[in-house]
């Protein structure tokens, strides 16, 4: 049993009228690629800025590798930090920005000399050591940023929306290397972001934050098909939200009346009540022209209102009885040629094992 | 075809004939009396009317004249420490109102420049009062046990004190603002991250803070020092029979009529001026500011 390097104890940070970071509480494990993730506003970064200790006046304990960092101020934790903005130092070589850190808290020369260069040479940048950080691209000057702070050999990386800055492609290209880099030098990063595709291709585990607070915690594959809640649900990937009221549980499951589908029995461990919602995929639901043969699926007869076209797949819309909308992601291969019109009578149709019960 | 008029843009005037001219025509008002200032300090000829030819002579002349080398040395001597305490003030007052915040903070930027706008006669008339009071305040100590006093600011540079203090109180405001601007451009991540690689609240002032407001303050600093070696109307008012000044010095000079050596002087005065200002835009340029 390791002991968790990061160890977060009911940590609160009030602003003026707002609740920042509410009783937050969770652990972190060696070596793990850690994403906090919500929406703007949600509280994430005060989070990371807390840890990095730059954020001070909040409620709470912070412990890194055993450490309470209570009253340890930002320079003596052994923690570093890539900013968003990357604050890489313009009057300063790329050199002399990542020796920076060893410089001030007294590392010998000789020290820092083939430190920095093996730090550079991590990030792919030693041909561009002696370059000032206004000839750098975006890109560049972030991978100074990401040395600048591995030099220092620190426990955790801090990385507080890193690739918001970047182009598409280089964001791409980026998520690769960090995960890479993490595997390489075996650290635990936290990255704090806004992007679910960031969080899923990257990280071992997801913190889902909302106003101020943790509403689940978990690996990607588990945080996109058993959300806890709608908000998780929704926030992750799209999904389909149908109002439902449960009427009975029975060992086949629970038994509902859904708007738009009428009577429907879907497996779910434990017990429900009241209203509810079921959630399902778009990409679990298929589209066909004819009624489903099985009786044991979930469908809906509708209308097609909208299909948006992505090249590789189809986001159509499906309008059914009830005033029920379905989004339903369709392959564009041959079967779905001809299918995909304005206006055409479909069936759309789910296993009931593929939809998830939630009652929050 | 022959609407030509509409073709031309609204900023496009550097293609209007009669705009260039009335431009070169301004130039010349501008910059001809600076010119012919210059060009008299060589004309051989004790009036400033008719070209007698080249000569050098004015400047020895005005180089032997005790009087107005030693108002020269005066005017650099208050102009270099009204520059140091101007700089170190007015730095503070920047480094201070960017980095705290307190009550009636807008209040207190809005007072800092007064100086720069309260007209300088009033400045001048404003000093003169306070340093009377000041003066037969001191007086009483004459025979007192401080008589060392009185005695101690009568010595050079200390008989300078007077208008350098004048000089600062009006300079340091204009190093102040120049330095607040150069501070807004700061991105505090960079202090962040100073202080997450360990650096201290000392050693990220040296490294990262001061090298970045750097060029503001060399700015300021030379702006001060242009505009306490020429100021005037602020010192006319302060200066003491035994303290003359070099533009106070031109002035009583030039009452008895301008002689080449004037001329000499100023030359030198303004070449002193431009080197500061330009190292002052240089200091500035956009290119740096941005880095």
């Amino acid at each position: 049993m390791t002991s968790p390097i990061i160890s977060i104890k009911n940590v609160t940070k009030r602003y003026p009228g707002v609740v920042a970071v509410d009783d937050v509480s969770f652990d972190i494990m060696p070596n793990e690629f850690f994403a906090l993730l919500g929406p703007s506003g949600c509280g994430k970064t005060t989070l990371l800025r807390m840890i990095a200790g730059l954020e001070t006046s909040g409620t709470g304990d912070i412990i890194v590798d055993g450490q309470n960092m209570e009253g340890v101020p930002a320079n003596k934790r052994p923690v570093n930090m890539v900013f968003q903005s990357y604050a890489v130092f313009p009057h300063m070589t790329v050199r002399n920005n990542v020796g920076y850190g060893l410089k001030v808290t007294g590392v010998a020369a000789d020290e820092i000399a083939p430190r920095v260069e093996e730090a550079l040479e991590m990030v792919q940048m030693g041909a561009m050591a002696d370059r000032k950080p206004d000839q750098l691209s975006g890109g560049q000057r972030q991978r100074v940023a990401l040395a600048r702070a591995l030099v220092k050999r620190p426990k955790v990386l801090l990385l507080d929306e890193p690739l918001s800055a970047l182009d598409a492609k280089l964001r791409e290209h980026m998520q690769l290397e960090l995960a890479r880099l993490q595997q390489v030098i075996g650290i635990t990063f936290i990255i704090v972001t806004h992007d679910q595709d960031e969080a899923l291709s990257m990280a071992d585990r997801i913190a889902v934050m909302e106003k101020g607070g943790v509403r689940q915690i978990a690996g990607p594959e588990e945080l996109y098909e058993k959300p806890h809640s709608r908000l998780v649900a929704d926030f992750i990937g799209k999904i389909n939200l149908i109002d439902a009221t449960v009427s009975g549980t029975s060992k086949a499951g629970v038994t509902c009346l859904a708007k738009g589908l009428g009577r429907v029995v879907v497996p779910h461990e434990g017990t429900a009540s009241g209203s509810v919602s079921l959630a399902v995929r778009p990409e679990k639901l298929t589209l066909s022209d004819k009624a489903p043969s099985s009786d044991t699926d979930i469908s809906a007869r509708g209308v097609i209102r909208d299909v948006a076209y992505y090249g590789d797949v189809s986001n159509v819309f499906v309008t059914c009885a009830d005033g029920l909308e379905l989004a339903v992601n369709v392959q564009n291969d041959r079967a779905a040629a001809g299918l995909l019109e304005n206006g055409r009578e479909v069936y759309a149709s789910w296993h009931p094992s593929d939809t998830l019960i939630l009652e929050e | 075809m022959a609407r030509r008029k509409s073709t031309r843009g609204p900023l496009d005037y550097g293609k209007s004939p009669w705009l260039i001219l009335f431009g070169l025509v301004t130039f010349i008002l501008l910059y001809a009396p600076i010119a012919q200032l210059i060009a008299f300090s060589f004309n051989d000829s004790k009036r400033n009317i008719v070209w007698r030819g080249f000569t050098t002579k004015y400047y020895a002349k005005a180089w032997n004249d005790a009087s107005l080398v030693e108002a020269f040395v005066n005017s650099m001597t208050i102009a270099v420490m009204c520059t140091v305490v101007a700089t170190i003030i007015g730095t503070a007052t920047a480094l201070w109102l960017w980095r705290f915040r307190f009550p009636a903070k807008s209040a207190v930027e809005g007072v800092m420049v007064l100086p720069i706008v309260i007209p300088e006669i009033c400045m001048g008339v404003a000093v003169l009062v306070l340093y009377s009071r000041v003066g037969n305040w001191m007086r009483g100590f004459e025979t007192g046990p401080i008589h060392w006093w009185n005695e101690l600011f009568s010595v050079w540079p200390l008989n300078l004190g007077a208008i350098t203090a004048a000089h600062i109180a009006f300079s340091f405001p204009f190093v102040a603002v120049v330095v607040r601007a150069r501070l807004a451009g700061f991105n505090r991540e960079f202090e962040e991250a100073s202080k997450d690689l360990g650096a201290s609240e000392w050693q990220t002032f040296w490294n990262v803070v001061l090298p970045f407001m750097l060029p503001g303050v060399i700015a300021g600093a030379l702006l001060s020092f242009t505009l306490s070696l020429d100021d005037f109307v602020i010192t006319f008012f302060t200066a003491g029979p035994e303290t003359n000044t070099f533009p106070v010095k031109v002035y009583s000079l030039v009452r008895r009529g301008v002689s080449p050596d004037i001329n000499a002087a100023s030359t030198v005065l303004i070449i002193i001026t431009l080197v500061a200002t330009i190292i002052a835009m240089r200091m500035q340029a956009p290119s740096k500011i941005e880095g």
